[in-house]
């Protein structure tokens, strides 16, 4: 019970401190900004797509045409895109600004478990990234207010929650690169590689031979990512998901007990 | 109150600390002294919890520090040689972040927060940022976020530095009135300081003891400098 009370302080100190620096503001507007811009390009070319049809006649095409596809799952993938870019921008400073501070001393001298630190620092920036894509939110809205036929929900819904994890795996790996270093562009460089890394890590898969291959694409972080753009839930991709968050706090918590050990 | 035995600390090939050995009885205030590079700070760090042990042991109010870390913790309040505070915050909102992570219940926190803020002199700074505080107020902050869990042992490391004057005058007073309740560890490298709070010395050259006895007796014949200047060898780093 104490453990618990310990992740929610920690955490909240972290979540308050991303507000009073212009970070947060920064990587919302910037993240806002882009998303709608994309957003705004697959709706003119969505409409441009649909009077070209109405044109020709066909509105058996046009009225097979929907949003899902054609709209929000390539939405989808070009969230992920900025997630890579984001990501690390609000992960860096975790570990590495507490050590530049020495106010790590602080922590490690507290009584509270090194589990309830790292929990603490994951939650806070689990909950500043949930905040990013609820603000994005307003383009379904926006679909679903004036699209008709009007997309489906459920498809959406799993969409998000695909983005969720991969956004979640994302901050694993951005607070493991900031707790080995405390420089903090070192921390943003090492998780973005890293990210990348992970994220094309699959494309030789057709060329190297079928069992290297289907490793891969099995590490392949977009290649888990797919189905759920699709609103396709499959339990293998959370088993992936999970198993990749949990491994990265677990480097993460001994990165930070090798820290003293030196 | 504390009790260290053995005490070894290693980096590498590098012996920081060797084979130390004392006892603090409640109440006390110690004095530890010691060249740039003596083990000081090593010492303080490990008996807050920060470093491991090479080996030896380490015992406080009675827990032990490697088998009880988080009791010991809790019991223990540690000003490090950089006070340890988050810049963007508000005094007020880091104490009161460092009661909560020390575990303070939760009624008890505002009282703690007024103790601490009444007895280091920050009620007037009390809701100003911590970044734009002078030196000698951040380290009031950081010997406030020391006691603000009313801990046993309080271990300071240099806590009059960078403090004018009349604050050095100040910090000393508040170390000598809470003695009696806490048992504290002062390194220092002003030795006139030394004569005038704590009741013991520890000089420690090259990561062992080379004195260990009360202000009086170390002090019969000789000035605390001459001794400490023949006890201790050239700066080591």
């Amino acid at each position: 019970m104490k453990g618990v009370r310990d992740v929610f302080h920690v955490a909240g100190r972290e979540l308050r401190s991303y507000f009073v620096s212009p970070v947060a503001y920064v990587v919302l507007t910037g993240y806002v900004v882009l998303t709608g811009w994309f957003f705004f390009n697959l709706l003119l070319q969505f409409n441009r797509v649909l009077s070209m049809y109405e044109m020709m006649r066909r509105p058996d095409i046009a009225m097979r045409m929907n949003l899902n596809e054609m709209v929000m799952t390539p939405l989808f993938y070009n969230m992920t895109v900025v997630l890579l870019i984001m990501i690390p921008l609000i992960t860096m400073r975790l570990f590495a600004e507490e050590k530049k501070l020495k106010t790590d001393e602080l922590l490690l001298t507290s009584p509270i478990s090194v589990d309830a630190i790292v929990a603490g620092k994951y939650l806070a920036s689990l909950t500043f990234f949930v905040l990013m894509l609820l603000l994005t939110a307003i383009f379904p809205w926006i679909l679903f207010h004036y699209g008709s036929p009007a997309p489906e929900l459920g498809t959406i819904l799993s969409g998000y929650l695909g983005l969720f994890l991969l956004g979640a795996s994302f901050i694993a790996v951005g607070l493991f690169a900031s707790s080995i270093t405390e420089n903090q562009i070192v921390a943003a460089v090492i998780c973005f590689v890293s990210l990348l890394l992970f994220f094309i890590i699959g494309w030789p898969s057709e060329t190297v031979g079928s069992t290297t291959g289907k490793v891969l694409e099995y590490l392949s972080l977009i290649e888990h990512f797919n189905d759920f753009s699709k609103g396709l839930l499959e339990s293998r991709h959370f088993v992936y998901f999970l198993s990749f968050i949990l491994f990265a706090l677990f480097l993460t918590k001994r990165s930070i007990e090798s820290f003293r050990w030196r | 109150m504390i009790e260290v035995e053995n005490l070894t600390k290693r980096y590498g090939d590098f012996t920081a600390v060797e084979d130390l050995s004392f006892r603090i009885e409640k109440g006390e205030i110690v004095g530890f002294l010691g060249p740039n590079g003596a083990g000081k700070t090593t010492t303080m760090r490990i008996l807050t919890g920060f470093l491991p042990a090479t080996s030896g042991k380490v015992k406080i109010s009675g827990y032990d520090i490697f088998s009880d870390p988080m009791k010991v913790k809790a019991r223990v309040g540690y000003l490090p040689e950089h006070p340890p505070v988050y810049t963007e915050m508000t005094v007020e909102g880091y104490l009161l972040y460092v009661a909560k992570i020390k575990g303070v219940p939760r009624k008890r926190r505002k009282e703690a927060l007024a103790r601490v803020l009444d007895r280091c002199g920050l009620s007037d700074v009390r809701s100003q940022i911590i970044g734009k505080l002078s030196k000698g107020y951040r380290q009031r902050v950081g010997l406030a976020q020391a006691m603000i869990h009313d801990p046993d042992v309080l271990i300071l490391d240099e806590p009059t530095i960078g403090l004018d004057p009349k604050q050095i005058i100040e910090i000393r007073q508040l170390i000598k009135s809470l003695a009696g309740d806490h048992t504290i560890i002062l390194s220092t490298h002003i030795l006139p300081e030394v004569t005038m709070i704590c009741q013991r010395v520890l000089i420690i050259d090259r990561g062992r003891i080379v004195a260990d006895d009360t202000l009086e007796r170390i002090t019969e014949k000789e000035t605390l400098e001459n001794v400490f200047i023949k006890l201790t060898t050239e700066d080591v780093q």
